[in-house]
């Protein structure tokens, strides 16, 4: 099941995708479950929406977003949560 | 659709949904308890260092940006809260850099509005021969303009601060910023900047104006934040003209530190304070520098002319050379073109 999300980049991460400040999408597991994860939309904003070549501005390692990049879900630090293990409720 | 397990309450009040995680204490807390320990961590940052005495006159050196917006609005709301009876001015430097500092400047002056502060403008055309960063970059490339900048947004702060009859400048200057200086200047092998990089309050030889670092002590996600939730209104595009790789080299270590070790910043910047501990002792010996005047503008200088005033002899020079250059018949639109085209692959 695909949950809807909005993306909002800002501080001049957004000159990486093409200068869109906000972005309104829909994602499911891509593991045909229900646990879509935060992870799972990294890769995705990485792979399909970026529009910079410069990968490593925005992730190192694989699909580890790159230390120093503040992400906030429904207005919470990630840092609580699990960071990328966060699982979307949508 | 399975929901979160319910995290924990905030570790300090017990009574909110924790907001974000301090990267300081690793503490999660709630949104009204960040702003009162950030705020609070502030004042005692300010009060340990006496950094005001009541009655003084100081300039906030305001760029539109995320450190030094929160930096105004943090002191309004200590002057306020804690009756330091400072008289606050905002103290803006205009480099002339298209699409960057016209649109930052527009944010100064509301934060003018919003915070009612009294608001001074200083530009670069004004105080250098009408030399705009835009109009530097233009004639000398993109390496190394940074080094003009630099010379030039020093004074400019400092003249600025004159013309208001004031000798005390703050500047938003963060503990990140000031792990990523203490490491550049180890890297550099330069203990003459690492001996001054960590001080609170800087008065040089070189400059009149008392300098000072209220913010050294907050984290940049902490200002980030702190902007972010009191929906502080900010500007927040990189200078055009800062590829400044060494600096962004040292950011990414200290950054990949901090995954390992969390209290690297800190670290860094104690590290920092005991080296310069360390050579105060034998600097007695070093020469003082003799404060004298720069013989064409009167800047307090060491040499005969000031930094500022080289530079300029330096760019008038080209200028000179490109004029000559122009001179001849059919050159003048080539020369625009490229002037503009230089511009324009420089902003991204
Ligand atoms: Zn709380
Ligand atoms: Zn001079």
């Amino acid at each position: 099941m695909a949950v809807p999300f909005t993306v909002e980049f800002s501080g001049g991460l957004e000159i990486l995708f093409g200068g869109e400040r906000v972005m309104k999408l829909s994602l499911a597991s891509p593991r045909d479950d229900d646990n879509l994860t935060i992870a799972d939309l990294v890769k995705h904003l990485c792979d399909e929406k970026m529009t910079d070549s410069r990968r490593d501005m925005f992730v190192i390692e694989g699909y580890n977003v790159r230390p120093g990049i503040l992400v906030l879900i429904n207005d919470a630090d990630w840092e609580l949560e699990g960071e990328a293990d966060f699982r979307a409720v949508g | 659709m399975p929901s979160l397990p319910l995290q924990s309450l905030c570790e300090l009040c017990s009574a909110q949904k924790p907001s974000l995680r301090r990267p300081k204490t690793g503490q999660k807390i709630c949104q009204q308890c960040f702003f009162h320990v950030f705020e609070t961590e502030i004042h005692n940052t300010i009060t340990a260092a006496s950094l005001f005495h009541p009655g003084e006159r100081v300039a906030i050196g305001a760029s539109g940006g995320k450190d030094s917006t929160v930096l105004a609005h943090v002191m309004k709301t200590l002057n306020e809260r804690y009756s330091y009876g400072v008289d606050f001015v905002l103290l803006s430097i205009d480099e002339g850099i298209r699409g960057y500092r016209d649109d930052s400047l527009e944010t100064v002056k509301r934060n003018q509005q919003q915070y009612s502060l009294p608001l001074k403008i200083v530009s670069y055309k004004d105080l250098y021969d009408g030399w705009s960063m835009d109009n530097i970059v233009a004639q000398i490339g993109s390496k190394n303009n940074c080094t003009y900048c630099g010379v030039f947004r020093r004074q400019a702060l400092d003249r600025g601060a004159q013309m208001l009859g004031i000798n005390h400048v703050l500047t938003g200057h963060n503990a990140d910023d000031m792990a990523e200086t203490v490491l550049m200047n180890i890297l550099r092998g330069d203990t003459a900047r690492l001996d001054r990089c960590t001080e609170i309050i800087t008065q040089s030889a070189e400059s009149p104006i008392k300098r000072s670092k209220p913010l050294k002590f907050a984290y940049e996600k902490e200002i980030v934040l702190y902007a972010h939730y009191k929906k502080l209104d900010y500007f927040s595009t990189e200078c055009t003209y800062s590829p400044e790789a060494f600096r962004g080299t040292a950011r990414t270590l200290i950054k990949n530190l901090e995954t390992v070790r969390s209290s690297a910043i800190i670290d860094i910047i104690h590290s920092g304070e005991t080296f310069a501990l360390q050579r105060r002792g034998g600097k007695n010996q070093a020469k003082k520098l003799v404060a004298g005047v720069c013989e064409r503008c009167g800047y307090i200088s060491s040499n005969k002319l000031c930094k500022a005033c080289v530079l300029l002899d330096g760019l008038n020079a080209g200028r000179a050379a490109v004029q000559i250059s122009l001179e001849k018949p059919g050159d003048q639109d080539d020369g625009a073109a490229l002037v503009r085209k230089q511009l324009e692959h420089l902003s991204f």
